[in-house]
This record gives structure tokens, C-alpha cells and sequence, in this order.
């Protein structure tokens, strides 16, 4: 039964002691803890925080970058195809001018050989007529070697100066 | 001749144990010698579980005598030596007027009960926990100013993640949102209760946390805070209980007051009961090696010895966790906003 009765002195006691124990742990042992768990537990959190809105950052300039990236993928393409456009039509221009060239060389050239072909004719004229002169010259020098035929011809002169 | 030499050596620790711990879990008992009367173990249970004016460590020498300090109408304050209750035979004798019975101290002729503030083996056992628990936060306590925003070291980093448990898995959720409050007492109650127990399962140690002059005075420590606590709506419950018709809170009324009684009741019992009868059930197994003075029985006896103290270790813990976790359980009911209006 002894065990089931509280004993005065030792409530007395319990109380006193508890109490002087609560208020000399929470001062000088929770508070500190407590705040300094608290102040942990914050700190932990920022640098969570932090890293999160590293991460954010980081994906939204990693997209950024890649929309660069898809850009000037796009603009070169743009460029090479342009370029190769250009190239088609400069090789393109140039086959015309060199056909347009030629073509004018070939009219120029037919035109020169036409030019040389009518001197060359005139020449061949002129040496007709000299070579026909000459012979013309020597058949007449030859019949009109005596006086008979000399006035006979002026004769013939006169008559056609008459004509006219 | 081999064969029982490699018995030996299986079993040395077996013997090792058995010889180390029987004289030393067996306290100050020696078997009775030729010719005295047989050992009466209930007796010697009890006046272990119970407080004493001295702190019987062993025969011979190995007594304190515990400083008695009385007080009474008739004689006002006096303090002395519990060494003059006893003579040179260890016979109980009086002193000054008093006389010692049961552990009570009452006035020699009038037979009138003192009031008896004496330092007993549990205030005893209170101040070294006491001492105890501010030398061991006080280390905590440094540690978190040296390791300021550094990971804990040492006495801290074992301590930290109790006082969290505390925190996080008891409080928070029992009290809700104005937990801070509380905190500081809870963690005195769950230390004080939890060292106590511990302190309480050394060889020779008061069972302070296993009387119920302590366990009572937790208990009504946090009837008085929750009462104190409590807001409109708790009070409204325990007298006129919302949305119950007329008729029935005249009945719930007085089951709401004996409820607010059970409370700290059931505190103290629970933890007083767990403890003691742990020490109660370690006794009575040591007690069996002395009643059947047999090497086997003792053998016996010690492996369920060691098997049971691991047992109160746990209970040990559990029963703080327990008393913090009801504790905690009763302020938050009384504190709680009312969620039906």
C-alpha cells in the first residue's frame, strides 16, 4: 500500500526541482537549441530555394539557347540556300553571255569573211580587168601596129562621140 | 580432455557474465547465513521499489545516510543525520523525540506523523537526474553556439535528432500550430522522464521515476497547463457540449468533469506501473538464484535478467515517449480552435 501513497517531501521535492530544471533548461538549453535548429532549418531552405531558382534559370536560358541555336541553324540554311540560288542564276547569266558572245563572234567572224570575200572578189575583178586590159592592150597594140588601122579606129571614135 | 577444455572456452562468456553479474545485479543480498531466517523476497522487492531515508549501496560500509530534514507544529524544522535512527547493529532506534516505522518519521510520544522534507534516496536520485540532464543540454546547448550554422558534432549530433523527433513527431502534430509554446516543457518532461527511467536501471539506483509521488507531480504539472490552457471551446465542451439536445449534456456534464480527472490519473498510473513493475519483475527473477541456491536456477535467472533489462531499456523509452505524447495529446485538445461552427 506504501507504494500507492505519494510521499509529501518527495512531491515537494519533484516540484521544486522540476520546475527550477524547466526554467534553467529553457533559458539556457531550448532557447538556444531551439533557435538555432529554427535559424538551420531556414538556411536550408534558402539554399534550397536558391538552387531551385538556379535550376529555373538555367532550363529557361538552356531553351534560350536553343531557340538561338535553331536560329541561326535556320538562317544558315537560309543563307546556303540563297546562295546556291544565286549560283545557279550567275552560272546561268554567264552560259547566256557566253552563248550571246559567241553568238556575236560567230556574226562578227561571218561578217568579216563576207567583207573579205567582197574585196577579195573586187581584187579578183580589178586583176580581171587589168589581165583583160593588158591582153586587151596587146591584141590592139598588135592591130593597130600600122596606120590603116589606127584611123579606121579613130574613125569609129568620132562616130561614136557623134552619137552621144 | 580437449574436448572439455573447448567447452570451457565456448562457455567463458557465459561464466564470465554469470559471475559478474549475479553479486552485482543481486545489490547488498547475501544468502542467509546458518542459522537465520529464510530470505523473504517480497519483502526485499518492495523495500527496493520503495524510497528510503538511507541509499543502501552494500553490507558493510556501503550505506549513506541521507540527510532527514522534519518539520511539526510541536518541534518546527530539524535537521539530522538518518545515521542516528540506526545503532551499531543497524537496529532502528529514536532520536530526539522521533521515531522512524516504515519509512515515516512520526513524533516519539504523540505518534502524530511529521512533515517530512527529508533528501530520500528518490530526492536524491532527483537532484543527480536534475544535475545530470542541465550538465548534458548545457553541452548541447554549447554545441549549437560553437557549430553555429555547421553541421552538429558530438554530445549534439546525438542529441539533435531526438529533440526533432520530439519536435516534429510529437508536439507539432498534437498541439498544431502554437506548439512553440509548449515545446520547452516538453522536452524537460521527455528528458526528465526518459534519464529518470534510465537512471533508474542501474544497480543500486532509487526508482524515481517509478514512484508515484513523481509520476503524480508530472501529471498534475500538465493537468494545470492544459486547463490553463484551454480556450472557449474546450471549456464549452467539457460544460454544455454543442449540439447535444438538453437532456443528454445534463448527463455528459459529469462524464466530462471525471474526464477531465482521468487524465493526469491515467499519467501517473501508467508510468508508475511500467517502471516499477519492470524493477519489480528484474528483482524477482535475481531473487530466484538466492531462493533456489542453485548455480543453475542463477544461470537461468541471469540470461532472463539480461533479456528483461533490454526490455526496460526500451520500456524505458517508450513510457517517456508515452507521457510526452499524452501530454502533448491533452494540450492540443484543449487549445484547438472549434472546427463544427
Amino acid at each position: 500500500m506504501e507504494l500507492l501513497t505519494p510521499g509529501t517531501g518527495l512531491i515537494l521535492w519533484q516540484l521544486i526541482v522540476f520546475l527550477l530544471l524547466f526554467f534553467l533548461l529553457a533559458k539556457l538549453a531550448w532557447k538556444p537549441i531551439i533557435t538555432s535548429l529554427k535559424e538551420r532549418e531556414r538556411s536550408i531552405q534558402d539554399a534550397l530555394d536558391t538552387a531551385e531558382r538556379a535550376r529555373i534559370e538555367m532550363s529557361r536560358l538552356k531553351s534560350d539557347n536553343e531557340n538561338l541555336l535553331k536560329q541561326a541553324r535556320e538562317e544558315r540554311e537560309k543563307i546556303l540556300r540563297d546562295a546556291r540560288d544565286v549560283s545557279v542564276r550567275m552560272k546561268e547569266e554567264a552560259e547566256q553571255n557566253a552563248k550571246k558572245s559567241a553568238d556575236r563572234i560567230i556574226d562578227d567572224a561571218r561578217m568579216a569573211i563576207n567583207n573579205e570575200k567582197q574585196a577579195a572578189l573586187r581584187e579578183v575583178k580589178d586583176v580581171v580587168a587589168n589581165l583583160s586590159l593588158d591582153v586587151a592592150s596587146k591584141i590592139l597594140r598588135k592591130n593597130l601596129s600600122n596606120d590603116q588601122a589606127q584611123k579606121d579606129l579613130t574613125q569609129q571614135y568620132i562616130k561614136d562621140i557623134k552619137l552621144n | 580432455m580437449s574436448r572439455f577444455l573447448s567447452l570451457i572456452r565456448k562457455n567463458f562468456v557465459a561464466f564470465i557474465i554469470f559471475f559478474l553479474l549475479v553479486p552485482t545485479a543481486g545489490f547488498s543480498v547475501q544468502g542467509p547465513a546458518e542459522g537465520e531466517e529464510a530470505f523473504d523476497a517480497s519483502q526485499f522487492i518492495i523495500h527496493h521499489v520503495l524510497d528510503d531515508h538511507v541509499w543502501h549501496l552494500w553490507d558493510h560500509g556501503g550505506t549513506i545516510y541521507l540527510p532527514v530534514i522534519v518539520y511539526s507544529a510541536e518541534k518546527g524544522l530539524d535537521i539530522f543525520s538518518s545515521r542516528n535512527f540506526y545503532d551499531d547493529h543497524h537496529n532502528i532506534v529514536e532520536h530526539n523525540g522521533y521515531t522512524l516505522e516504515h519509512n515515516h518519521i512520526y513524533l516519539s510520544g504523540s505518534h502524530k506523523a511529521v512533515l517530512d522534507l527529508s533528501i530520500t534516496k528518490n530526492v536524491a536520485m532527483l537532484f543527480i537526474n536534475a544535475a545530470f540532464l542541465l550538465v548534458v543540454f548545457l553541452a548541447v546547448a554549447k554545441g549549437y553556439e560553437k557549430n553555429k550554422g555547421k553541421s552538429p558534432s558530438g554530445i549534439q549530433s546525438f542529441f539533435e535528432p531526438i529533440i526533432l523527433f520530439i519536435r516534429d513527431e510529437i508536439v507539432k502534430p498534437n498541439i498544431g500550430p502554437r506548439y512553440e509554446k509548449f515545446l520547452p516543457y516538453m522536452l524537460t518532461l521527455f528528458f526528465f522522464i526518459l534519464f529518470g527511467n534510465l537512471l533508474g536501471l542501474l544497480p543500486g539506483a532509487g526508482n524515481l521515476t517509478g514512484n508515484i509521488a513523481v509520476t503524480v507531480t508530472l501529471a498534475v504539472l500538465t493537468f494545470i497547463i492544459t486547463n490553463f490552457s484551454g480556450n472557449k471551446s474546450y471549456w464549452s465542451h467539457v460544460f454544455w457540449t454543442p449540439g447535444v439536445p438538453l437532456p443528454l449534456r445534463l448527463i455528459i456534464l459529469p462524464v466530462e468533469i471525471v474526464g477531465l480527472f482521468t487524465k493526469p490519473i491515467s499519467l501517473t498510473i501508467r508510468l508508475f506501473v511500467a517502471i516499477t513493475a519492470g524493477h519489480i519483475v528484474l528483482l524477482s527473477l535475481i531473487c530466484l538464484a538466492f531462493i533456489f541456491k542453485s548455480v543453475w536456477v542463477g544461470t537461468g535467472s541471469t540470461v532472463m535478467v539480461l533479456f528483461i533489462s533490454l526490455i526496460e531499456l526500451l520500456v524505458a523509452g517508450i513510457q517517456a515517449y508515452v507521457f510526452v505524447l499524452f501530454s502533448s495529446l491533452y494540450i492540443g485538445m484543449a487549445i484547438t480552435e472549434d472546427e463544427h461552427h
